[in-house]
């Protein structure tokens, strides 16, 4: 046991660029991985630009007119020539919206409340309700501020003359939307921040995690073990192939979210490359870690996805952190795709610097520390 | 320097529950030439691999080349050549670049230099760009070989290397394992060729798991104390299926024409054959010395497969 702790540490840098440039000349023959490991952030970009671009025009839409007067019908009116939304039908019961907002048929349901024109001229500011379908909440985020520009302007014309005097700031009325089955209402520009997140973790992890695991299949495991190569070597000059993969996607990912979806970029760079290297370093250990524990190529399929569920589901992805329950957030914590989300969206949507996202730069650091020196005491020295 | 280069006490390696090698002792001196004999599923490979440490034994301890089998095992992969019986090296690398790769592990100097030796010693220098995996079967075998001898290892252990390899790369191998072993290189070769064992200075016979053999190559016929018979003319089939029934015959090995039959017991044996010859006037019988093909066909006959 003695000698083998040592020999984690005694590490020859030939050895290491050894197993580096072999494993990159393998990398360069595979050509479909290589390529899907290029095309993979370009496609999932383009799929969800495509939501993320979907046109929020024509968004179908039931109004609940529980008030039926001069005002509230020049809103009508209004809502109608707008090209945001198609009024598809208008109603006096609560339950046919609801009903039409339940099965599809309306993406969303303005009511206006009963009273409202005379609580509007006594100055009481009534409310306007909007719900939003926002399962889509790509398709739906978009939607959502252009109804509400929508509403808000729709009164504009009719506040003249002798209602001039409710053409104030802030509006005399108030507008609250409720955004039904995805309460956190994730918009676009979260959402080209946290794929780059998600495309990390998918092809890293997968493509390490079938780095030992292949030599094992193979046969070649039986000679690479019997040279003086050691664990370590294996460890980086295996993974270090894939930070240059994981670079080129950050930087397609990257060019695609400022050429085509205007993503602002405001915060430090330098922050972010330390969060990005960070993070693929992670990946590419947790992918390794997972290669010395599966005895198959197809067990490590299987394990990465077993990550990549969570990766998702639980790292504020998919639905807002703070309400996930208290479980859920621990084991957020422990993925490093929880933090990288975090920093990314601080540094790019915020302009957050490194002190900004310091609180989340030391926990991904330590997962990472813990991943590798997992991965390195699970290595087999031996093929038993 | 210590001159048994291999000096190891009962290896036992168990799978499961069940014991593969059971107190395995061998002892090799420096620059023998040892061969490792055993029907298949015997634990030859899995000696082998105990040996150089790719597999930890249950029990058991040793020294190879001086240095502690159980602990030292990578001061010991240093100044090893494996050859595995399966082929392990890179199907995607070229030749080259597998020879590369493993004199780089291997922390050599004049790399190129080597590398180019290697190729021409193989006669690939023109195929150096050629993908490994698209090598014919014995062209990856005589590879594999080239690949663990370019560190210039102390001690050869090689698992089946001539194995689908032809008769004049076989030759040319067997020159070369000898001018090796002239420098002191020492060898542990397993075999299945009969041809192949007797160049060996010594053998070593393993059957489901248990060294059942370990001397000098010359005695080991005088050690077993095997007689035979040999018998030619027609009609052999007949012959044959009598000598099976008959007491005193523990081998009858058909070899080309004629037949070889052996046993231990020389005087019960002679009768066998002389009923048979009574019975077949037509056939021809002649003692003969048995050679290494029917002492090991013998033991194998005899022995428990390691599955049981
Ligand atoms: N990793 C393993 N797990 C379980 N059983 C194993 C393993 N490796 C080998 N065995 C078993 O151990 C026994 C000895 O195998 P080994 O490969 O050492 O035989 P061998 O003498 O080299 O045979 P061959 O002449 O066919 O190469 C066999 O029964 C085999 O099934
Ligand atoms: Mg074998």
């Amino acid at each position: 046991m003695r000698a083998s702790f040592n020999s984690l540490f005694d590490l020859s840098w030939a050895r290491v660029f050894a197993v580096f440039l072999k494993e990159l000349v393998q990398m360069r023959r595979d050509r479909p991985t290589f390529a899907i490991m290029i095309m993979m952030p370009v496609m999932q970009l383009v799929l969800f630009g495509y939501a993320i671009n979907t046109d929020p025009r024509h968004m179908p839409a039931v109004v609940e007119m529980r008030e039926d007067g001069p005002l509230t019908r020049a809103f009508l009116a209004s809502l109608a020539q707008s090209t945001y939304v198609d009024i598809v039908a208008v109603t006096h019961r609560a339950e046919d919206g609801e009903a039409m907002i339940r099965s599809g048929q309306a993406t969303f349901l303005i009511s206006i409340p009963e009273g409202f024109e005379r609580r509007l001229v006594r100055g009481e500011r009534p409310q306007i309700l909007i719900a939003a379908d926002a399962s889509d909440p790509v398709a739906a985020g978009g939607a959502i501020a252009a109804i509400q520009q929508v509403a808000m302007q729709a009164f504009a014309p009719e506040f003249q003359g002798s209602l001039a005097f409710l053409a104030t700031a802030p509006a005399p009325y108030e507008i609250i939307v409720h955004r039904r089955y995805n309460p956190a209402g994730v918009t676009s520009f979260n959402i080209v921040p946290a794929l780059l997140g998600v495309i990390l973790t998918m092809t890293m992890v997968m493509i390490t995690s079938i780095a030992l695991t292949r030599e094992t299949e193979r046969g070649t495991m039986e000679n690479l073990l019997a040279t003086p190569v050691r664990p370590l070597e294996v460890m980086i000059g295996k993974t270090t192939p894939y930070v240059f993969v994981g670079a080129i996607q950050v930087a397609i990912v990257l060019i695609v979210a400022t050429l085509l979806f205007h993503i602002p970029f405001t915060g430090s760079f330098l922050a972010f490359l330390a969060a990005v290297t960070l993070f693929i370093l992670a990946n590419l250990m947790l992918g390794y870690l997972i290669s010395t524990v599966a005895r198959t190529q197809m067990q490590a399929m299987q394990m990465t996805f077993f990550v990549f569920l969570p990766s998702i589901l639980l790292s504020g992805f998919m639905f807002p952190f703070r309400a996930m329950p208290m479980w859920a957030q621990v084991i957020g914590e422990t993925l490093p795709i929880t933090h990288f989300l975090r920093i990314v969206r601080e540094i790019v949507l915020k302009g957050a610097g490194f002190a900004d996202v310091a609180g989340d730069l030391w926990p991904l650091s330590v997962i990472l520390l813990a991943l590798a020196s997992l991965a390195l005491l699970r290595f087999r020295r031996t093929l038993d | 320097m210590t001159d048994i280069v291999i000096d190891v006490r009962g290896l036992t390696k168990r799978f499961g529950d069940r014991t593969v090698v059971d107190h395995f002792d061998l002892k090799v001196p420096r620059g023998a030439i040892y061969g490792f004999l055993g029907p298949n599923g015997s634990g030859k490979t899995t000696t082998i691999r105990m040996v150089c440490g790719l597999l930890k034994p249950e029990s058991g301890e040793g020294e190879v080349l001086g240095f502690d089998v159980l602990n030292d095992s990578l001061k010991i992969k240093e100044r090893v050549g494996y050859m595995t019986q399966k082929f392990s090296l890179y199907e995607d690398l070229s030749i080259r670049e597998n020879l590369e790769f493993i004199s780089r592990l291997y922390g050599l100097d004049r790399r190129a230099e080597r590398v180019d030796a290697a190729l021409s010693d193989l006669g690939l220098a023109e195929r150096q760009t050629q993908l490994a995996g698209k090598l014919s079967g014995g062209w990856k075998q005589r590879l594999a070989l080239a690949a663990c001898m370019i560190h210039e290892p102390e001690l050869l252990l090689l698992d089946e290397p001539t194995a689908g390899v032809d008769p004049k790369a076989r030759r040319d191998f067997w020159d070369a394992i000898r001018r090796y072993s002239a420098q002191g290189v020492t060898t542990l070769v397993s075999t299945h060729y009969m041809d192949e064992a007797v160049q060996c200075d010594s053998i070593a016979y393993i059957a489901y798991g248990k060294k059942l053999i370990d001397s000098p190559t010359a005695e080991i016929p005088k050690q077993i104390g095997l007689y035979g018979w040999r018998i030619a003319g027609r009609p052999l089939m007949r012959a044959q299926e009598m000598l099976e029934a008959l007491p005193g015959v523990d081998l009858v090995a058909r070899f080309g024409a004629e037949i070889h039959v052996c046993g231990k017991d020389s005087v019960a044996l002679e009768r066998a054959v002389r009923a048979v010859k009574g019975a077949e006037p037509h056939v021809e019988i002649a003692p003969i010395e048995p050679g290494f093909e029917e002492i090991f066909i013998y033991l194998m006959s005899g022995a428990m497969d390691n599955f049981q």
